[in-house]
């Protein structure tokens, strides 16, 4: 190598292989001018455009999944909501049916008690007029057929014993016979 | 460019090295050249697109920022992540300006009216080749220890101890001398080749057909002159993949050292 070089130096023509000074400091110095300009003005923007474009991605998935989880939430909410609702819906039912159901009986309970109560009440009315009637009756009727025996023995009964005893017995007959004959005075 | 190569009718100067030598742009011996104007250009190229990109960084990118994005991005994830893992991080600002330095300073070989591989003069590929050693191996003794890097370096583990004999000066010599010196030759090499084949291709090409002339000479230098476009377009291919295996080597270096294990 050496003696080609010196070979092709003896003749004039100069070597590729020989570096000039010049060259070197002009190259060595663009080369760093470069390197600083572009580490410090260039290189960091793309750097920072892909961690940009990174995080855009990234965020991007991350917002969608979030969205995603929300919606699901929503819908397991509403379902809860709306299983809720018709289990409310249903107990309400339930219990309106029952309440239903008690009123009737209590109204039904009320007027059967009503009615018992009303009944007695007549019946008790009932015997205490009868009760009345005949008693006032018995001492009418007593009047009235003492009167008539009077009138038609034409004595005068005076003996009050007697009297009554006779009266009885009269008022026995009286009720044994038959409601038709008593009313024929 | 224009090279006083085939007149006079002396015959077809095939192109050589001389043509990689430029004379300064102010005055013959000054030292600007055309190749750090190249350098120069390229660099301020990269700055602009990629600030225009980057200005108004947004999370929906728009078309100037998705490009500058696809570049960053491939470095990122297809170079760094891939060849160093999750730390490889740490070094993309490094390796994405080394991949986009070269790959502009290569590309200036195809684009008309610069028209030169800047990466074909050797300066420039070997001052990043010594960048990219130097970090590798400040890496690796940072995390390693001194001891412990020349030893994972020289004795990996599970390997019989005869073979230490041969293995440790050859990882050694591999690690510190053929490494940088392959990273900094394969570059300038393949650029200077390739520009070296277009030269032929176009000079020839023009040569046999105002030279030469002749049926044979103008039907020869269409042909050279057509395959010529062709090398054009392989070449801007292989322009980006040498970008492409610098990045990708120094990611692996760097990769290398940061594993405890060889």
């Amino acid at each position: 190598m050496l003696s080609t070089l010196a070979l092709l130096a003896s003749e004039g023509e100069p070597s590729p292989l020989k570096p000039h000074t010049s060259e070197l400091i002009v190259g060595l110095v663009a080369f760093t001018l470069l390197f600083l300009f572009l580490r410090a003005k260039v290189f960091p923007m793309f750097e920072k455009a892909y961690a940009d474009r990174t995080s855009a991605i990234e965020g991007g998935i991350e917002r969608a999944e979030k969205a995603q989880a929300e919606a699901q939430a929503a819908l397991e909410q509403y379902r809860a909501q709306l299983a809720e609702a018709r289990n409310e819906a249903a107990r309400i039912r339930d219990e309106a049916r029952e309440q239903g159901k008690a009123i009737v009986d209590q109204l039904t309970a009320e007027a059967r008690e009503t009615a018992a109560r009303i009944t007695a009440r007549g019946e008790e009315q009932l015997v205490a007029e009868r009760q009345q009637v005949v008693t006032q009756l018995r001492g009418e009727i007593g009047r009235i057929a003492v009167e008539l025996a009077e009138r038609v023995v034409g004595e005068s009964l005076a003996d009050d014993e007697r009297q009554k005893r006779v009266v009885d017995r009269f008022l026995a007959e009286l009720e044994a016979a038959p409601a038709g004959s008593g009313e024929t005075r | 460019m224009s090279f006083p190569l085939a007149a006079d009718g002396e015959g077809f100067n095939s192109p050589g090295p001389r043509d990689f030598e430029f004379p300064g742009i102010f005055g013959h011996d000054s030292f600007f050249t055309k190749p750090m104007l190249i350098v120069l250009l390229g660099s301020l190229l990269v700055a602009v697109l990629f600030y225009l990109a980057a200005r108004r960084a947004q999370t929906v990118p728009g078309k100037g920022q998705f490009a500058g994005e696809s570049v960053y991005g491939f470095v990122r994830n297809s170079i760094a992540l891939d060849a160093i893992g999750h730390e490889g991080l740490k070094y993309v600002p490094y390796l994405a300006t080394l991949f986009s330095f070269i790959a502009v300073l290569n590309l200036s070989g195809i684009i008309p009216f610069l028209q030169f591989p800047a990466t074909s003069r050797i300066a420039i590929p070997l001052f990043l080749a010594i960048i990219s050693w130097a970090i590798y191996n400040a890496i690796g003794i940072r995390r390693q220890g001194l001891v412990g890097y020349f030893k994972n370096m020289m004795f990996p583990p599970g390997i019989p101890w005869p073979v230490y004999i041969l293995l440790a000066p050859i990882e050694l010599f591999s690690t510190f001398f053929v490494r940088p010196i392959t990273l900094a030759l394969r570059l300038t090499f393949n650029m200077f080749a390739g520009h070296l084949v277009l030269l032929l291709f176009v000079l020839g090409g023009e040569y046999l057909v105002f030279d030469k002339g002749g049926i044979v000479g103008v039907l020869a230098g269409s042909v050279s002159l057509f395959g010529s476009i062709v090398l054009t377009f392989f070449e801007g291919f292989v322009q980006l993949l040498q970008a492409y295996v610098f990045t990708l080597l120094t990611a692996l270096y760097i990769g290398g050292a940061l594993a405890d294990e060889h």
